[in-house]
């Protein structure tokens, strides 16, 4: 797969940088229960951090106040300098259901939101026939999502927010609904593609090899509503790997086990 | 998409089993009227036309050189003064029950404001409007439209808030998420997610206005199938009565295939009308 020049076809190729202040969300009111408190974080332009943590330790919740879909009951959230008030182009969003439109085809998925933006139909569709290439389904630009399976589906969810240029890539468990071969593919793809765009990426996971696999720091989250204490960030662990990772290397799996370790002790 | 048993043989034979069934009814027909069958709820099958009599006088009333009275060849003029008034009252039913339906799907507000009056005029039937609509617009063509716009009103209406109502908010969320308008994420996302309940709508509506259709012509129309029926009925011609309602419910049943294959050829291949 010959991968077109991104930056070409990007505005700016810098990642925004995130800034979590004590962030806390209460659900369902003033007798509500506290999903997330006091959490805190700053990530740098063109960073990727990994989210992991047990389930219901909040790391939806954070995921969703970044991209604006929750409002905080506490805190402060800012992205690339402005504080988030609702959902916007320059957080890109992958779904683990891949939400794309059933009723465009694969190639309309794409340049959607670019259009949505004003930007011209041709120059939209070259942009997003480029990025179509980008995640090697040309050959599918016409078909629509339903006929597509599940990794290809996602592979047009990517490349839908990619082609919409955004300075920073939310993705909640994007390969949880996928089968372990085409996981591992993704993870390949996803990491070249990162390296090409340069957008910093916040990417939430219950796998910790894929954490260590992708991310340059893996936050570790502890607690939620269950246990009876909000859920919260227990550990940062920076991942020092270099660039090409073996996930059957005796460092990797030292700090796969490490990370697990923290995130069964919260 | 296809049932287990697909493929064209497959779907021959299902067509078969129908036609068979169809054949079947047709022969019962036949026979009670011969044997004049008394059946459950005192229906007396001696007093209808047999079926041959029937196709002989539907063959006549399309077509003429049968009988070559009044009634020859003027189905396709009763036919298109009732197709007219279809059309217009659901039309019109159609074109203010989906953007009223999207808008009260949508909102909370809008739908606070007029649940109470949907759920107020909804169980009142058609039958029961008849009177009063005589009287304040008199018999006619207007009133018919109007029992057709008011009948078909209803089920476009409910069946739209409830699709708009059922579209995933994750459909939504991904296109604020990729910097759609307030107005586009109704335009473009909203609504086409809402199709598939839309059209189940407006065809329970379509086949709605042909069964109001024979209401609303009873009284004071010259053409439309209705009031062919009603002046049948009171010249006591069971024949007539007969073939005007096999060519109501085919109208009926033509023009939810229209309905539904003409919004196929207009989506192409897009999934947006329910497979059937
Ligand atoms: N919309 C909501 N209303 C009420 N409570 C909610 C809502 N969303 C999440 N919660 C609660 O907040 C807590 C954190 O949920 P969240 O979905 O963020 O966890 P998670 O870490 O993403 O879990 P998982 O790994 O299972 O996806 C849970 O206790 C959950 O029940
Ligand atoms: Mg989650």
């Amino acid at each position: 797969m010959s991968a077109p020049d991104l930056s070409r076809l990007t505005r700016h190729t810098e990642g925004g940088r995130v800034l979590v202040d004590d962030l806390g969300k209460r659900y369902g009111g003033a007798g509500g229960v506290d999903a997330v408190a006091g959490v805190s974080l700053d990530i740098a332009p063109g960073e990727f951090v990994a989210v992991v943590g047990a389930s219901g330790c909040g790391k939806s919740t954070l995921l969703r106040i970044l991209a604006g879909f929750e409002a905080p009951t506490r805190g402060r959230v800012e992205v690339g300098g402005r504080p988030v008030t609702g959902p916007g182009p320059d957080r890109g969003v992958v779904f683990q259901d891949y939400g794309l439109f059933p009723w465009l085809t694969v190639a309309e998925n794409v340049r959607f939101g670019l259009r949505q933006r004003g930007t011209p139909r041709r120059r939209a569709g070259q942009i997003a026939d480029a990025f179509i290439e980008v995640v090697g389904l040309t050959r599918f630009a016409d078909r629509f999502p339903g006929e597509l399976s599940g990794g290809m589906q996602q592979r047009v969810a990517i490349a839908r927010v990619l082609a919409n240029d955004p300075a920073v890539l939310l993705m909640d468990e994007p390969f949880g609904a996928l089968d372990a071969l085409t996981r591992t593919q993704m993870q390949h793809e996803l990491r070249r593609l990162y390296r090409e765009a340069g957008t910093t990426v916040v990417f939430v996971t219950h796998s910790i090899e894929e954490a260590v696999y992708l991310a340059d720091r893996v936050v570790v989250m502890t607690g939620g509503a269950a246990k009876g204490v909000p859920g919260h960030i227990s550990d940062v662990v920076p991942v020092l790997l270099g660039e090409d990772r073996d996930v059957n290397a005796a460092d990797f799996n030292a700090l796969e086990r490490q990370i697990s370790e923290r995130v069964h002790a919260g | 998409m296809t049932s287990p048993t697909s493929g064209r043989s497959a779907a021959a034979g299902r067509a078969a089993l129908g036609f068979g069934v169809l054949v079947g009814i047709v022969g019962l027909w036949h026979l009670g009227v011969r044997g004049q069958w008394v059946l459950v709820f005192d229906i007396k099958m001696g007093f209808l036309p047999e079926p041959v009599e029937v196709a002989r006088l539907l063959w006549d009333f399309a077509f003429g050189g049968v009988f070559d009275d009044a009634f020859s060849g003027t189905l396709w003029q009763h036919l298109w003064a009732s197709t007219g008034r279809v059309l217009a009252g659901f039309g019109l039913a159609a074109a203010l029950a989906i953007p009223l339906g999207v808008l009260m799907g949508r909102y909370r507000l809008v739908h606070a404001a007029f649940d109470p009056a949907v759920n107020l005029f909804r169980p009142i039937p058609a039958t029961a409007w008849v009177p009063l609509v005589l009287l304040i617009i008199g018999f006619g063509s207007q009133a018919t439209i109007f029992l057709i716009t008011l009948s078909a009103f209803f089920p476009i209406l409910l069946n739209t808030v409830g699709a708009v109502r059922e579209v995933p908010p994750r459909l939504v969320e991904a296109a604020q998420m990729l910097g759609t308008s307030r107005a586009n994420v109704l335009l473009k996302v909203i609504v086409p997610a809402s199709t598939p309940g839309i059209v189940s709508g407006l065809r329970i509506g379509l086949g709605l206005a042909w069964v109001i259709l024979v209401l609303g012509e009873s009284n004071g129309i010259e053409w439309g199938l209705g009031s062919m029926i009603t002046l049948a009925r009171e010249q006591v011609r069971t024949d007539r009565v007969v073939v005007g309602m096999i060519v109501i419910g085919l109208a009926g049943f033509l023009s939810d295939r229209i309905l539904v294959h003409g919004l196929k050829g207009i989506f192409r291949r897009r999934p947006l009308v329910r497979s059937t």
